[in-house]
């Protein structure tokens, strides 16, 4: 299995240099350093000697990509490309352009972002999986259809709209959790409720629908029948039986977000005042941070080809016929 | 079975969070009843709290309430007077011959090689607490030796467990201004500077190279000097300028010239300081009233009392109606009075306007999406509360923002350019065409003033009604002020040789070109939408080319635009900050200035020269009057509108007055925390029936549910399947 992950890790080198070329190439077609040294230095009084000087101090004062001025290796070294590229690959994402240590600002930002995400993919997780669970075990009848229905319904809504509503219904009309804020240690639950409540709820169409697919693939095969021939009753079946073997297709979704959790998500930090990470791309986009946008968007590759390994690993563990090699 | 677990969990959950005396809802745990807090927001991350080096209104939230510049604006009184702050006195200023002999007051401007600001502060101010004062037994300072790993493990200033404190002086001035200079600082304003503090482009390059060569973590700027400035003792400073430049002394109303301890420079400039990020962009030391004791600029900002501050008094007087509006009824009393401002990062505004209606934040403004919730306009025109906000006796306040908003016409272009009769009549007929008052009362909800010229009411030059109507423009008829008809518009086209927007040369309506920012949004589309048709009111055709904010700047800035939508916001209340976008040597195309427009005139840029350099006088706003009497007939502008800032406040909140050039204004602030307290408890009761009816509709689809599945787990011969 060492063998497979190193191989993995090699196989994500290319990947993550490919990743990387192309945040350079679409970053720097809509921008030049000039826009960002202007960006940073403000809408006045701005000169091209202070430019000149902003883009010397943050390394953008180098070709994107070759050097023609440069000797021997120097040509590719000494490009902003090169230079900007080579410390992400030790983890070492420097400062913003607006000064902050970006390293710093990650490791701080990443367990709010953990704290909201986490519980949303449990309970959700949870939920759909035994509302999933329960239209299978009413299929056929008019619970079945009317759960799809309602299905349906939710997944049509959008995420806007369940923030928005549960944010005037239960933090303004109810007044049962703040509206939005967030706070470390216990005190920081009841700041999660509602965003957790409304990201289950938003989830809750498109996850039921889903595992309801895996069921209703498994519960035709034979062991179902025979199981239920030696008399055992539905739910067991389901719940024991049938979960068990749908949890190749469950891991593989859910697996594969688990390392992303620690980049959050966009719109829920937003809206909720979480300073988590989604928000920090948010804002790095806003203000052209470059050195932000990079860092977020090679740490967000890294931890899914982290997430893919993993579900292949996951894969050993539940089903005993896996070997990875 | 887990659903049930689920449920249990989530409302034990709800019941442990709540567990205390105040409402569900409340969103500040750790309050407490003995500090007078005062609740606010901030909407994005500030870029940077460095004096030298911050450049916008958000940041100057804070930066106002910690570094005190040598002078400050009279809180009340207006329009604006420059006051003493930590100078002892107004500054003297003398006006100096090539020689370097002193020149009477009076002295013809060209007479003046250089003028000599010298400042004198008042002795025993004291900076904040910090540990980059304090020493050891042997006087030794404890923290400028740390090691790397000792710096390593210092995540923010309050790991330091000593802090100490000293004298300000003259040299903490000068200092700052030298780092504007520093080319690591690269202070926005230092481009501008050097045009008129002496020696200043000469002492950046020394900088520079010293600085390249430098090896030593830390760079003393103490040891490198200039013309420019000069210690003259302990509390007295000089700054010498080139030629005159009388409105160099609202600069030293602003922060660029506030003092930095080179101690804190040198305690931040230690190695692992910036893993941290521990330096002046986030840690900021000054003597102000307020010191900031959290920073979390990804999550909340906290003002603390400076407890070394050393006290000043609220003003006795202001404008006539200020003790109507209650504005002097804390005359007197000692500053600052809250103990502590506490700003949460809200970036959405529906969640920042709910919670100010639950009381949790104590001011706020009024969001597009807030406006018909908050405010109707009466049959006058005049804005007010609507019944529900009124009820919670919240009351508003609208201020004239410092600003002027313009639809611009590139000078250079050959179609609406150029000082010919033709491009002038073409642009006047735009400029009647355009219905800025529609635009107002569309995309701004009436939250603006129709501009008649660049200077915005409250600045000295300003003129109101028919005084400073544009003539071209609008028409004074049965005592009202009017926009001249779209026939007039019509004629001035024809004259202009576009008889109903056609062009001669193409015998096609007339083209022309709009750049604007962004188009993405609905609202955007709608404005480009409205242009279109204020055009097409003349038979011209406009094309709307919409970008990014970096290309439209640089279109701008090489002068490949035709048509455009601009903006200035003033640094301080002076005409001269408003009319030099016209004046030709600030041309953004030949000099880079800010005049993007390229206008040249040269009877303006003489009466320019002339009025930049004049006192408040009759004589000054004669030359005022004339010059906007100039800009309105050639049109290189349409004037479009002054912004007006809408702020809300609780009934808690001691009356406020709003100004978009004062950024200390928080030391004035008071609230009444009982009575804060008794309106959130009453807002905030929640309310469970609206839980307990959708835990009702849950049971009754639960019950058919339930039946269902005990009938197929008991009689599976039911199955449908």
């Amino acid at each position: 299995m060492l063998g497979y992950i190193l191989r993995r890790l090699l196989y994500a080198m290319p990947v993550l240099i490919g990743v990387n070329l192309i945040t350079f190439l679409l970053f720097f077609s809509v921008n030049t350093p000039d826009d960002m040294a202007r960006s940073q230095l403000g809408a006045k009084y701005v000169t091209q000697n202070a430019i000149e000087h902003w883009k010397q101090q943050h390394g953008y004062d180098k070709p994107l990509f070759f050097n023609q001025e440069s000797v021997g290796t120097g040509k590719i070294t000494e490009t902003l490309f090169y230079t900007k590229s080579v410390s992400m690959f030790a983890f070492h994402f420097g400062r913003s352009d607006g000064g902050r240590n970006i390293g710093h600002d990650i490791v701080q930002r990443m367990w709010p972002s953990l704290a909201l995400a986490a519980p949303v993919l449990l309970l959700g997780l949870l939920t759909n999986i035994i509302l999933a669970i329960v239209i299978v075990f009413f299929r056929g009848s008019y619970l079945e259809t009317g759960g799809l229905i309602l299905c349906i319904i939710l997944m049509s809504i959008s995420s806007l709209f369940y923030i928005i509503f549960g944010q005037y219904f239960i933090g303004r009309v109810m007044q049962l959790t703040p509206i939005s804020g967030f706070s470390g240690g216990w005190h920081g639950i009841k700041f999660l409720i509602l965003p957790v409540v409304i990201g289950v709820i938003g989830g809750i169409g498109t996850g039921i629908r889903w595992y309801r697919t895996l069921f209703l693939e498994e519960i035709n095969k034979d062991y179902v029948r025979t199981a239920r021939a030696k008399g055992l009753s539905q739910m067991r079946v389901l719940f024991v039986h049938v979960l068990k073997n749908a949890m190749i297709p469950i891991l593989t979704g859910v697996v594969v977000i688990i390392p992303s959790l620690f980049l959050g998500s966009l719109i829920m930090e937003s809206f909720f005042g979480i300073p988590g990470l989604g928000s920090y791309t948010i804002d790095a986009i806003r203000t052209q941070d470059f050195a932000i946008v990079r860092s977020m968007v090679f740490l967000g590759a890294v931890l899914y080809i982290a997430g893919l390994i993993l579900t292949d690993i996951s894969y050993t563990f539940v089903d005993p016929r896996v070997r990875l090699k | 079975m887990l659903g049930k677990w689920y449920g249990f969990i989530l409302l034990l959950l709800i019941l442990l969070a709540g567990c205390d005396d105040k409402p569900l809802n409340h969103p500040y745990p750790s309050e407490n009843d003995e500090t007078r807090v005062f609740y606010s927001h901030f909407t994005g991350r500030p870029k940077t709290l460095d004096p030298a080096r911050s450049y916008s209104v958000d940041e100057a939230l804070f930066t106002g309430q910690i570094y005190e510049p040598p002078l400050q604006y009279h809180y009340l009184k207006r329009p604006y007077l420059l006051t003493p702050l930590t100078a002892a006195r107004m500054p003297v200023i003398t006006y100096l011959n090539a020689k370097g002999d002193p020149l009477p007051k009076d002295a013809d401007e060209t007479q003046i090689a250089y003028s000599m600001y010298e400042i004198t502060l008042q002795p025993g101010i004291q900076y904040q607490p910090h540990p980059g004062f304090a020493k050891d037994h042997q006087g030794q300072y404890r923290y400028h030796t740390l090691s790397k790993k000792e710096a390593a493990t210092q995540q923010a200033l309050v790991d330091f467990d000593e802090t100490d404190s000293r004298e300000l002086t003259a040299d903490d001035y000068v200092y700052q201004i030298k780092r504007l200079a520093h080319p690591a600082t690269q202070s926005p304003i230092f481009g501008f500077m050097e045009n008129h503090i002496i020696g200043f482009t000469e002492y950046q390059q020394l900088l520079q190279q010293a600085y390249e060569e430098n090896t030593n973590h830390f760079f003393d700027l103490r040891k490198y000097d200039f013309p420019g400035v000069e210690v003259v003792d302990r509390y007295t400073y000089r700054i010498y300028l080139k030629g005159k430049y009388p409105q160099f002394i609202y600069w030293l109303a602003m922060h660029f010239f506030a003092p930095i301890p080179w101690e804190v420079d040198y305690f931040y400039s230690q190695s692992g300081m910036e893993q941290h990020n521990l330096g002046f962009d986030w840690y900021p030391v000054g003597t102000g009233p307020y010191l900031l004791s959290e920073n979390n600029p990804n999550r909340r900002m906290t003002l603390q009392k400076n407890p070394n501050f050393r006290g000043e008094y609220y003003p006795q007087e202001g404008e006539l109606e200020d003790e109507s509006k209650g504005l002097l009824t804390l005359s007197g009393t000692l500053l600052p009075i809250v103990d502590k401002f506490v700003f949460t990062l809200e970036r959405e505004a529906i969640p920042r306007w709910n919670k100010f209606l639950q009381g949790y934040y104590d001011q706020s403004g009024i969001a597009t999406d807030s406006f018909d919730e908050a405010i109707q306009i009466d049959a006058l025109g005049k804005p007010e509360l609507t019944s529900s906000i009124a009820e919670k006796s919240i009351t508003l306040k609208t201020s004239i923002d410092p600003s002027v908003y313009y639809l611009g016409f590139n000078m250079l272009d050959p179609v609406v350019g150029g000082a010919s009769e033709r491009a002038r009549k073409l642009r006047l007929a735009i400029a009647v065409a355009l219905d800025f008052e529609e635009y107002i009362s569309i995309f701004l909800n009436g939250r603006a003033v129709v501009a008649n010229g660049l200077v915005p009411p409250g600045v000295f030059g300003y003129r109101s009604g028919k005084g400073g109507m544009n003539q071209k423009i609008y028409e004074f008829k049965n005592n009202k002020i009017k926009r001249r008809s779209l026939a007039y518009a019509k004629r001035l086209l024809l004259e202009a040789g576009y008889a109903n927007g056609i062009d001669p040369k193409t015998q096609q309506p007339l083209i022309l070109n709009y750049d604007a920012i962004g188009g993405a949004q609905a609202n955007e589309r709608a404005q480009f939408n409205w242009m279109r048709k204020q055009f097409a009111k003349l038979g011209i055709e406009l094309y709307v080319k919409s970008t990014h904010y970096n290309r439209f700047r640089e279109k701008i800035r090489t002068g490949n635009s035709q048509i455009y939508m601009w903006g200035w916001s003033a640094d301080y209340p002076d005409p001269e900050n408003f009319l030099f976008l016209l004046y030709g040597p600030n041309g953004k195309v030949s000099h880079g200035g800010e005049n993007t427009s390229n206008y040249h005139n040269a009877e303006f840029d003489s009466l320019f020269k002339k009025m930049k350099g004049m006192d408040n006088t009759s004589e000054r706003q004669v030359i005022i009057d004339k010059m906007r009497e100039i800009i309105q007939g050639d049109s290189p502008l349409v004037f479009a509108y002054h912004p007006k800032s809408f702020t809300l406040y609780h009934q808690w909140v001691s009356p406020r007055k709003f100004s978009g050039i004062i950024n200390n204004g928080l030391k004035y602030v008071d609230i009444d925390m009982e009575k804060r307290q008794s309106q959130r408890k009453q807002w905030n009761q929640s309310n469970f029936w609206p839980l307990l009816f959708l835990l009702g509709i849950f049971v009754a689809v639960l019950i058919p549910v339930v039946y269902r599945f005990w009938r197929k787990e008991h009689f599976p011969m039911d199955r449908i399947d």
